[in-house]
């Protein structure tokens, strides 16, 4: 057990690399490959004003001028070390983990990131909780009565409830329970948990609930099918031989054997949830690590955009490591083997 | 099938039995038609006493045992006659009532013991829930039962073999424990639905062994269902012979096995390898299929598959044959006089086993 947590977490660490090779290739190559050169690219940080000259240097104190290689070696030493950023009038210092310096809003990503995390944070949280209570339990009870008005209906509502995209329900939910009928926020405002954890939930309710509904109808179609299948298992026909009764044959056999695949794509889920909620930070103004990768993206600003794929990137393979490993507390045949 | 047919009772053959079935039919409608699974059937297991139910795949057996065990879906089967336990109808119970019965006064096991545990629960757990549901102790008392039955049924090392998950035991020993956990609870009925079909050979006999051991032990009716002739020969006192839902033939081992009179038990009895006789060219199949149980063969529905067809001068695809006393307890569909059938019996089966 103890290797197998070791070979997971190295090849943690080796996906983390390959995706930060990826991901430093598609911002600093590919812009060459549509015609940029270390100038045009410069331009960007000195305005259109400056002199050719400006330009030049502003390339080569960025390492603009460099091989590929030279340039992912600096910024991941940066990454790992720390480093410093050289502004001409003065020299920023970027400690460890440096995931970037904006020259935009003259700010480190790293510190910018670790305050909004805890946004971005509550909100997958809480929706988390809701879509799982919510999709779990409804596919339970679709399941187990397959064919019945509930299921049909909450199977088709569960259909639209994929289809809508967020900045719709998001829209909507905002018209009627914020606006028209004034029960939550519109939004904007995030109170930490801390301060007062009955203002973080009320402020966080409606895109809790905006997003829960998208991924509920996932889950509960996901529970649902699950559920059919191991009802129809020999061990839960065994469970009910017993003398069992049917509410626990459901939860403690059937249920128990439905709930792999849904853990394996919840760690999914959650792991790119909390790397950004890209379309709910935006409808809801929530300043989490989606808004801010917005942000990055209509300003040119790249090292903010790196440093938040980066996250949501470690992020979705810690997830999927706690899932892997989880794996091994659910089924027992994961464990020996 | 005509109205009268249908109401027609069935011979009810050993009356106030511990077990007693009688007349007894499940129909699932489906889309395609009417699945007449089991139709008409009766039979009658005593304590200490086996029954074997034999027949091929889709004859009813398996359709059978679910009934007895009240473990039929709501609402997919429509179930008719009685089912009496020690003299009270699990028909007529309520669901609940059924459920209390399940695994304390009735228990079974299944044919495929690996998939009939449930892979992420111990072994030790599962025996443990079973008997904590019909007996109030507490988690350490049904542990140290758990323990106690695993060696009863011959499981080393019970101790350290409690905790160990199903899929770290091998095949004998999944079905041994499957047996300690359906024993867990002394019950008065127990059911082996095809025991050691996802056996070795070797493993088999072992099984079966342990099986007719521990009803001496427990004294409680066995009903065994198989498809495999080889194993009630071992074990049965009696013997029912299925085909598309019905009896065919009823009696005790040694008349089934020494004088059977329906063309359907010479035929498994044909496919049957022996040990006992020398061993003849090859076995010989029963030719063709079982048939469909939505379309039933009118007349004798065996008729299409049988030999001996042409001797009842066409009676066979008019008329199904009634399950009738040979005058020794031992009962036959066939529409064949008797004395015609102990002749084909003596000198064209018998000499080729």
């Amino acid at each position: 057990m103890v290797a197998y947590i070791i070979r997971r977490l190295i090849a943690a660490a080796a996906l983390l690399v390959l995706v930060s090779i990826i991901t430093f290739s598609i911002f600093y190559l590919v812009p060459r490959w549509a015609g940029a050169t270390p100038e045009t690219l410069a331009t960007r940080y000195v305005g259109r004003t400056a002199t050719a000259q400006t330009v030049h240097v502003t390339a080569e104190r960025l390492g603009f001028y460099d091989p590929f290689y030279v340039q992912y070696g600096n910024w991941a030493k940066t990454v790992v070390l720390g480093g410093k950023f050289d502004m001409g009038a003065e020299k920023v210092d970027c400690p460890a983990p440096c995931l970037g310096y904006s020259f935009i809003t003259r700010q480190a990503v790293w510190p910018d990131l670790l305050d909004r995390a805890p946004v971005t944070f509550s909100l997958a949280i809480g929706a988390a909780v809701i879509w799982v209570v919510l999709g779990v339990g409804i596919g339970v009870l679709s399941a187990l009565r397959r064919g019945s008005f509930f299921d049909r209906a909450s199977m088709t509502l569960a259909l639209a409830g994929v289809s809508m995209p967020i900045f719709w329900t998001g829209l909507i939910g905002l018209t009627f329970f914020a606006y028209k009928w004034k029960i939550f926020v519109p939004g904007g405002t995030y109170t930490p948990f801390l301060t007062n954890p009955f203002e973080w939930a009320h402020d966080l309710l409606l895109p809790w609930i905006t997003l829960a509904l998208l991924f509920s109808a996932q889950y509960a179609r996901l529970t649902r099918a699950g559920m059919l299948e191991t009802m129809n298992e020999d061990y839960v026909r065994t469970a009910r031989a017993k003398g069992l009764r049917e509410r626990n044959v459901v939860v403690k056999h059937g249920l128990r054997g439905a709930l792999t695949p849904i853990l394996t794509i919840f760690g999914l889920d959650f792991g790119l949830l909390i790397g950004g909620a890209v379309l709910t930070e935006r409808v809801f103004s929530l300043n989490g690590l989606g808004k801010y990768a917005i942000d990055g993206i209509t300003n040119n600003d790249l090292p903010k955009v790196l440093g938040v794929t980066l996250l949501a990137a470690l992020f979705v393979i810690v997830a999927n490591l706690i899932v892997d490993l989880l794996y091994a507390v659910v089924d027992p045949r994961v464990r020996t083997k | 099938m005509t109205l009268t047919d249908q109401h027609r009772p069935a011979p009810s053959p050993r009356s106030g039995a511990f077990l007693e079935v009688r007349d007894l039919r499940v129909h699932f409608p489906t889309d395609d038609g009417l699945v007449k699974s089991v139709d008409g059937l009766s039979f009658g297991v005593d304590r200490g006493k086996t029954l074997g139910i034999v027949g091929e795949s889709g004859s009813g057996k398996s359709v059978t045992s679910m009934s007895i065990m009240g473990l039929h879906k709501p609402g997919t089967a429509n179930i008719s006659g009685e089912i009496l336990l020690d003299g009270k109808d699990l028909l007529s119970c309520s669901r609940e009532e059924v459920r209390r019965m399940r695994g304390k006064r009735m228990a079974m096991i299944f044919q495929d013991p690996l998939s009939a545990m449930h892979p992420y629960y111990t072994v030790g757990n599962q025996i443990i829930e079973a008997y904590k549901i019909h007996n109030d102790v507490s988690t350490k008392q049904a542990r140290a039962h758990a323990i106690e039955m695993l060696d009863r049924v011959g499981i080393p090392e019970p101790h350290r073999r409690v905790d160990a998950y199903p899929h770290q035991y091998s095949g004998g020993m999944r079905q041994r424990a499957m047996i300690a956990m359906a024993l867990s609870c002394d019950p008065d009925l127990l059911i082996a639905d095809e025991p050691t079909t996802a056996l070795d050979v070797t493993v088999q006999a072992q099984i079966l062994d342990l099986i007719r051991d521990l009803q001496k032990e427990f004294n409680s009716a066995v009903i065994i269902i198989t498809h495999d002739l080889g194993v009630v020969a071992e074990l049965a006192d009696d013997i029912l012979v299925m085909y598309a839902g019905r009896a065919v033939e009823y009696g005790t081992a040694e008349h089934i096995f020494n004088e059977p009179e329906h063309p359907y038990t010479w035929g498994l009895l044909g496919s049957m390898p022996r040990f006992d006789r020398d061993r003849s060219e090859r076995l010989v199949p029963i030719k063709g299929t079982p048939p469909s149980l939505i379309n039933v063969p009118p007349g004798c529905p065996f008729h299409p598959r049988c030999r001996f067809e042409k001797n009842t001068d066409g009676l066979s695809q008019r008329e199904r044959p009634e399950l009738i006393d040979n005058g020794q307890g031992h009962l036959v569909a066939c529409h064949m006089p008797q004395s015609q059938r102990q002749q084909i019996w003596r000198d064209e089966i018998q000499p080729l086993l």
